[in-house]
Formats: structure tokens, C-alpha cells, sequence
């Protein structure tokens, strides 16, 4: 097969896993919060509510679809617009599986290996901001606009901190791309073992980016109304709504891939020597490994969100620059000073 | 002190431990991860219905004797009984022939309750004389109107074909306490007159 087509089938498939990950996360957000408050929740479209979230589709789509008369009508559309597109576009980089051989060719199971494929996951993921930037400005309403401005300023204060644990990551794997930490991972151990506080750190921010519980303040419905998508309404929301959830799914990903090995599994080559697997069925296991472990992070996501009440504005701020940045540093000096003394500098 | 739950507030520095939140953290997603595991509280509505105390006191039915005819004869105790005033009645003569529908010379050619007045007290059923009224586990249904509120004898007499169970309301120890005339809503009608005329 040709290599182009080949890519263009990863690519549809990758994008139609994404949106069907990003549909049924919101059907399970609902689920784990109501079984974390002793609830049952959604279960009345179809088997065990499997249904809801077409229906949920189904109602976004149908909605009656405003644009304030105040607002500046193009950038109010391109917004959500923008806010999707970021999402969708960060999972190119990622690696969900070994490579399959068919024949003589060889498929790895990734849109693009870049060498580097981490300043591109992060180039995008500030471009995400643009999309509630643009969408919350456009709206022509003081709430949509403190939401956004609130976005913007905790994604640029938390991508610093995030940088910089994942610079101290970037100094131990001596790579960029995703695929080379991935088979790092594969030889030594996960990069968790290593760079524990980096790890730390990543999470809190990779909360901050994706607008999520405790730092939902963008959005939080008790103070700013819905913040910057207060104005939005049928699908446009969606769009917006849906970009969170895809930017979790990822985020969950990259968490998996940095430090826990990516879609590696403890004793992966002894237990394909034992059963006598051949390099694409173990390929295979790999994948559901890869998409067990994003899942767990995407149940992960929900359980902190069900579990910790919202930072206060003042709190998130002394957290990004006070507490996270310097440990960041610190993080980044200890592990040079560890990695001078072993030599490898 | 009311109750021994107040705590008092100490306004201290948090301690290292407390300042990096994480402990904290652990421990709220250990309670929410228990959470998972415990009874749902839910009450599935259709398929499920919550359980109805034995002597639950919904819609109202008036009850016909062993032959079929009316137990009410519209003496009106229920309507001074009932404390929302949510009782009316017209009272008509039993006439040649209306035996078999009636049980005593006089009965009610209207009897109306309205449901939106009507607090399920119960009082209309401890003030009649004649067994007659009683609240049932009915639920009143919704609608749309006011007026389909004010049920009348269409809706309120019970049929042979479709009797309605009171037993768990007309317990033998509920009749033994309706014979006891020391308390005084426990007297009829007739009682208060006698006891007026004993009194002269």
C-alpha cells in the first residue's frame, strides 16, 4: 500500500477514536459522578444509558443556534472553531501502539513521528487558548470575557510550569520526540521512577490547560455563568464542550507516554516470548495497554474533579507562580546536579 | 450550646503538610473512591416505587355497604370536621325504591372534595359516624384545570366491581378507639345532642 494512503487511514481512524473517546467521557463524567455521590445516573437511552450521549448529539445539534446581535459575528464562529481544531490536532503525535508489520512494510501506529513531536504538542496546545480567547472577546458580554481572560491567563502562567518539568525530562531522555521516550521507557523504567516530581507538577498544570476541576475557573458556572461560552448556544457549545473533553483524552495520553511508558507494559517481551506472540499481536496488546492506561487517566481526571472544590482566583495564580515554578527549578537543577554526578553530562 | 457539634475556630498558620494540599487530596479522593462502592440511593421510578406507610393518606373513597348502597348520609360532620374546608355536600331524601342505593333515609345528592383545599389530615374520616368516608394509598393525580380538582361522588364512590381496600386504615383497634367517647372528636352527632338535653 502506498505510504500516503496509509497515513490517511491512521489519520481518519485516530480521529474518529478521539470523537468517540471525547463522546462517551462525557457520558462517563456523568456516570462517575454519580456513582462518587451514591447516584446511578444516565440509564434510560438505551442499554444501561449506552445511548445517552447520541441523544445528548442529537440536542446540541437541534438547538436553536443564536449569535448576539452585539457580537462580532465572524470571530464569535471562529472561536469553537479553533478551540476543536487545537484539540483534534495534538493527537498526531502520539504513539498508540508497536509497529505492524504487513508483508515488508512496516506501519507504526502514529500520524507523525516528529523529532519534536513535545514542542509541537505544546505549540498547539497554546494555540488552544486562542479559541477561548477569540470565542469569549467576540461575545460582547463582561462574563464570557472575564472567563476568557481568566483562561488565558491561567494557560500561559501553567504552561511555564509545565515547560519546565518537562524540560527536566527532556535533559534524562536527551529526545523530543514521543516515540523515542516511548521505547526508552521500554528498556529502562518509566520515566515516573526518574522524574516523580516532574511528573507531579505536569499533572497539576495538565489539569490547569484543560480547564478542569479545581482550576475550572474559566467556566465556573457559580460565578461567571457558563464564562466564556456563556453566549454560545447548539453546536458552537458542543464544539467548545467537546474540545475540553478531547483536550483531556490527549492530555491523558501525553501523561501516559511521558511517564508511564507509553503503550509498554511491565514484562511485555518475556510474556510474548512465553506465549510465542509474533511482533503484531503483541503490537496489538500494547494498544489496549496504551488505551487502559489513557482511560485510567481520563477516570483520574474525573475522580479529582468529583472530588476537590475550585481553587479561588488568587489561590490557582500563587500556585502557578509561587509554589509550581520554583519547584519546576528546583526540579530541573536537581536533576542536573544527579545527572552530572552520574556522569552522564 | 445547643447541640455539642460546634467546633471552635483556631485561626492558625497551616502547617507544611497542610500547605501542600496533597495529603488532603489523597484523602477526599479515598472518600470519593469509597463512594463508589456504597448503596446508590437512587429509587428507579417507574420500575420502582418508594414503599407506602401502611396508613398512608392519599385520595379519599366513600365506601358502600355489603349490599351496594351508599354508607353516607350526608350529616356534614366531615365538612365541620375538615379543617381546609375542602368538603361540600347537599343532602337529599331517600325516596320509594332508592333502597338498594341508599342505606338510610337521607344521603348526599352531591358530595364534593376538593383536592387543591384538601391537606390529607384525615379528620373527615375520624369525624364520620357511618364508616363511611376513609383515606386510601391513592395518589390524587395531576391535571391541567383547576376545576378537575373537585372530585365528586363520580369519583369518590367506590363500585362492587371495583371495591377499594381500607383494612389498613379500619383496623379493629381504630374502631375500638372510635367507640371510646371520652375524646371529644369521637363523638357523634346524636351524642352531642343527648348529652345537651342530659345536661337541661
Amino acid at each position: 500500500m502506498e505510504p500516503l494512503l496509509i497515513k490517511v487511514i491512521i489519520v481518519i481512524v485516530l480521529f474518529v477514536i478521539t470523537l468517540l473517546v471525547a463522546l462517551y467521557a462525557t457520558f462517563a463524567e456523568r456516570k462517575v459522578s454519580a456513582i462518587m455521590q451514591d447516584r446511578i445516573g444516565p440509564n434510560r437511552a438505551g442499554p444501561f444509558g449506552l445511548l445517552q450521549p447520541l441523544a445528548d448529539g442529537v440536542k446540541m445539534i437541534m438547538k436553536e443556534e443564536l449569535i448576539p446581535a452585539l457580537a462580532n459575528k465572524w470571530l464569535f464562529i471562529i472561536g469553537p472553531c479553533i478551540a476543536l481544531l487545537t484539540a483534534l490536532m495534538t493527537g498526531a503525535v502520539v504513539p498508540w501502539g508497536g509497529p505492524i508489520k504487513i508483508g515488508d512494510q512496516v506501519i507504526t501506529l502514529q500520524v507523525a513521528d516528529l523529532n519534536i513531536g513535545i514542542l509541537y504538542i505544546f505549540g498547539v496546545v497554546s494555540m488552544g487558548v486562542y479559541g477561548i480567547m477569540i470565542g469569549g472577546w467576540a461575545s460582547n458580554n463582561k462574563f464570557s470575557l472575564i472567563g476568557a481572560i481568566r483562561a488565558s491567563s491561567q494557560m500561559i502562567s501553567y504552561e511555564i510550569a509545565m515547560g519546565l518539568a518537562i524540560i527536566a525530562l527532556v535533559m534524562t531522555t536527551g529526545t523530543l520526540s514521543l516515540n523515542e521516550i516511548v521505547l526508552q521507557q521500554d528498556e529502562g523504567w518509566a520515566n515516573i521512577v526518574i522524574q516523580p516530581l516532574g511528573f507531579l507538577i505536569f499533572i497539576i498544570c495538565a489539569f490547569a490547560e484543560t480547564n478542569r476541576a479545581p482550576f475550572d475557573l474559566p467556566e465556573c458556572e457559580t460565578e461567571l455563568v457558563g464564562g466564556y461560552h456563556t453566549e454560545y448556544s447548539s453546536m458552537k457549545l458542543g464544539f467548545y464542550l467537546f474540545a475540553e473533553y478531547i483536550n483531556m483524552f490527549i492530555s491523558s495520553a501525553v501523561i501516559v507516554c511521558f511517564y508511564f511508558g507509553g503503550y509498554n507494559f511491565p514484562f511485555q517481551h518475556e510474556l510474548a516470548e512465553l506465549l510465542g506472540l509474533s511482533s503484531n499481536a503483541l503490537s496489538i496488546i500494547q494498544t489496549v495497554f496504551m488505551f487502559g492506561k489513557v482511560f485510567f487517566f481520563i477516570f483520574f481526571f474525573m475522580w479529582v474533579r468529583w472530588t476537590i472544590p475550585r481553587f479561588r482566583y488568587d489561590q490557582l495564580m500563587t500556585l502557578g507562580w509561587k509554589v509550581l515554578l520554583p519547584l519546576a527549578l528546583a526540579n530541573i537543577f536537581v536533576t542536573g546536579l544527579v545527572m552530572w554526578g552520574m556522569g552522564k553530562i | 450550646m445547643l447541640t455539642n457539634k460546634s467546633k471552635q475556630v483556631v485561626k492558625r498558620e497551616m502547617t507544611l503538610m497542610e500547605k501542600a494540599y496533597l495529603p488532603a487530596i489523597f484523602s477526599g479522593m479515598f472518600i470519593t473512591f469509597k463512594h463508589i462502592f456504597m448503596k446508590k440511593a437512587t429509587v428507579r421510578y417507574p420500575e420502582q416505587t418508594r414503599p407506602f406507610a401502611p396508613v398512608y393518606r392519599g385520595q379519599h373513597v366513600l365506601k358502600i355497604d355489603e349490599a351496594g348502597a351508599e354508607r353516607c348520609t350526608a350529616c356534614g360532620l366531615c365538612a365541620v370536621a375538615c379543617p381546609a374546608e375542602a368538603i361540600t355536600m347537599v343532602a337529599a331524601e331517600r325516596q320509594k325504591g332508592e333502597e338498594h342505593l341508599y342505606r338510610e333515609e337521607k344521603y348526599a345528592s352531591i358530595y364534593e372534595i376538593n383536592m387543591l383545599r384538601c391537606i390529607f389530615c384525615g379528620l373527615c374520616e375520624e369525624a364520620c359516624p357511618k364508616e363511611a368516608i376513609f383515606l386510601t394509598d391513592r395518589i390524587v393525580p395531576s391535571s391541567f384545570e383547576r376545576d378537575e380538582f373537585i372530585y365528586g361522588k363520580d369519583k369518590l364512590v367506590e363500585t362492587i366491581a371495583h371495591p377499594v381496600d381500607v383494612t389498613k386504615r379500619q383496623t379493629p383497634a381504630v374502631l375500638e378507639f372510635k367507640k371510646d367517647k371520652k375524646h371529644k372528636h369521637n363523638l357523634t352527632f346524636l351524642d352531642k345532642v343527648t348529652k345537651t338535653f342530659s345536661r337541661h
